[in-house]
């Protein structure tokens, strides 16, 4: 014990120069910022340069520059507006019930519960089943002729959907199997930040006569505005570069469906690379989603703020989820 | 010396922190009990959350014949590992289950590793520029990784990387997020006066990062393993531009058995479900903790 308030007096002593070992800290750091260096800013940066050359898969190493023309192929390109155009539908389709059914879900769990941790887990389950596997899932599900769900509307009386040809079904069953995957992940995002509401509020809440339905809009939703937030910014990059759910659900063909009905930007990136050959151009289209995704990013924090009328400090803003960024 | 006398001290506070959510529950006056609504509307999300799985189950378990049927069936039956082999004869799912066991193990390894030691070095260590690479690190957590897919494509061809799984680990060895997670979780977990008296003691920095530092914040960097392996053999994006489908990891595999030809929808579910049934029984079992660790890196930062 005498040792540790000795070390005390000394360390309050010490503490404002350097401690030793902060050469040691560059080494602690170095993996991180080599591999990060060599595998991603490298690679971001060079997509630039690629974007502006004419460069094919079997020798890529010569790179003919033509200077922004693979940019005004791409903008004078038809295919690029119909999957920017699809990429938005489905974005929609995807993340707006999504995060409004994520929010529900969350409330629902924040009541005192039997078995909540039975529930949480059982919500997390399509969180760990890969994408690859979910879309091959639900395209069984989806099938025309076999699939579940047009038995299930046919005992209902009503007509079969072609999931797979017509456009708006198509991108709606492509969307289902986003949503199917996150919300789950979201509400127990958003059920982080209702905890740290204080439950007092609700207490307030109940004996003013506010119905639940009032609680949820007048104490839920302002305290979890930054959480929200959070959750919109993440799942517009996601959307915005949705690329594996349309491949798979045309069964590996990265033209989103027979007549590119649900072909995304991130869907065509792959196809010009990898299927035409043309990584200059698909590179432009990397850096134009890019800056799709920072002004979609930034045209929902508008949004969102206007409406915000006591908005809270971004610093409460919660951490990043890698697997939402990278998904 | 140090270490053995501080250990308990540090262990009492991480596990206070563990179970610190019902306490707080308990005080603060949650929202009331729910209702019977609240039940039901419950349980139908778990019924959607897991029918998909359970539908996999029934479909991978009949013959195509018996699904053609005008009522399909809603249970399970006795074709299962007639329909798991032949699934094997359209995909490699074994070499895809492999490679996804190391690609996964060496990825969670280095990230566990590598964003400890880094986020060591931002949360307890003073250093130039220290701030500036931190924000740097937080930053590129909003880039995509699409946008250097192609570079990393030509990179890892000219390495002779491609269609090898060293490709997939590389790129996936370490991540921002890891490094911003852990250091927000040594800066609260492991106090100032237990690095000093490490450094007044004569311990040098890896002396004080492996017994003093690791041993408190192991709740942590299990939270970061389990997150890392699941994203790590979920991944799907830049598998299927790296590896080829005679080398594939698990997810890769699925697209053969997605683009046979003549698809018989019993075998592809069968081959789904092979793939996929290691880790949702590994899920099962480490749930909460999922959750916990999800919840807990929502709430942190």
């Amino acid at each position: 014990m005498t040792t540790i308030s000795d070390t005390r007096a000394v360390s309050t002593r010490r503490r404002r120069r350097t401690r030793p070992g902060s050469k040691a800290a560059y080494a602690y750091i170095a993996p991180f910022f080599l591999l990060f260096a060599a595998f991603s800013l490298y690679p971001w940066l060079d997509t630039a340069w690629v974007s502006l050359h004419d460069v094919r898969l079997s020798t890529y190493h010569q790179q003919t520059w033509i200077g922004l023309d693979n940019y005004k192929n791409l903008f004078t390109n038809a295919f690029f507006w119909r999957a920017f155009k699809n990429t938005i539908t489905i974005g929609i389709i995807s993340t707006v019930p999504q995060l409004c059914m994520a929010l529900g879900i969350a409330h629902l769990l924040n009541y005192r519960l039997r078995g909540r941790t039975f529930f949480r887990v059982a919500i997390l389950m399509p969180y760990a089943t890969s994408l690859a596997a979910a879309t091959v899932i639900f395209l069984q599900l989806f099938d025309k002729d076999l699939g579940i769900i047009n038995w299930f509307l046919s005992e209902l009386h009503l007509p079969r959907v072609d999931w797979q040809g017509s456009k708006w079904p198509a991108q709606i069953a492509v969307s289902s199997i986003v949503t199917w995957r996150w919300t789950g992940y979201n509400a127990l995002i958003y059920l982080a930040g209702l905890q740290a509401i204080d439950g007092t509020l609700y207490e307030a809440a109940a004996i003013d006569g506010a119905s639940r339905w009032q609680q949820f809009r007048h104490v839920t939703i302002p305290g979890l505005r930054p959480t929200i937030l959070f959750t919109i910014v993440v799942s517009t990059i996601g959307a915005s570069q949705l690329f594996g759910e349309p491949l798979l659900y045309h069964n590996g063909i990265p033209d989103g469906g027979t007549s590119y009905q649900y072909q995304t930007l991130g869907l065509l990136m792959y196809q010009q690379g990898w299927t035409n050959d043309r990584l200059g151009l698909a590179s432009a289209t990397a850096w134009t989603m890019f800056g799709i995704i920072v002004i979609a990013v930034l045209v929902n924090l508008a949004l969102t703020r206007r409406r915000a009328h006591h908005f809270a400090a971004p610093e409460a803003a919660p951490t990043l989820q890698l697997s939402e960024v990278t998904r | 010396m140090t270490s053995t006398v501080d250990r308990p001290e540090v262990h009492g506070k991480v596990v206070a922190t563990g179970s610190e959510p019902r306490r707080r529950q308990r005080h603060r006056g949650q929202p009331m009990h729910g209702g019977p609504g609240t039940y039901l509307a419950l349980i139908v999300v778990t019924i959607v959350s897991v029918f998909p799985l359970y539908y996999t189950i029934v479909m991978a378990s009949h013959t195509n014949a018996e699904l053609a049927r005008k009522t399909p069936p809603l249970l399970p039956s006795t074709a299962l590992f007639g329909n798991i082999s032949k699934a094997f004869e359209l995909a490699p799912l074994n070499k895809g289950l492999v490679n996804s066991v190391i690609v996964s193990s060496c990825i969670t390894a280095g990230t566990v590793a590598f964003c400890t030691l880094a986020g060591f070095a931002f949360a307890k260590l003073r250093f130039r520029g220290s701030n500036v690479l931190l924000g740097l690190c937080v930053v590129t957590m909003m880039v995509p990784m699409q946008m250097g897919i192609i570079p990393l494509y030509m990179l890892m061809a000219r390495l002779g990387l491609a269609n090898h799984i060293e490709a997939v680990i590389l790129p996936t060895l370490v991540t921002a997020f890891g490094v911003f997670f852990m250091r927000q979780y040594i800066a609260s977990a492991v106090p100032d006066e237990l690095i000093e008296a490490g450094f007044v003691d004569g311990a040098n920095t890896f002396r004080i990062f492996r017994s003093i530092v690791v041993p408190a914040v192991r709740p942590a960097m299990t939270v970061l393993a389990m997150l890392t392996f699941l994203t790590a053999w979920n991944d799907f994006f830049w598998p299927i531009i790296a590896l080829s489908s005679q080398n594939p990891t698990v997810q890769v595999s699925f697209q053969s058995l997605a683009t046979g030809y003549a698809p018989e929808q019993s075998i592809i579910m069968a081959g789904t479900l092979y793939g996929t049934l290691p880790v949702l029984v590994v899920f099962a079992l480490l749930g909460r903790h999922i959750v916990g660790g999800i919840m807990q890196g929502a709430v942190k930062g």
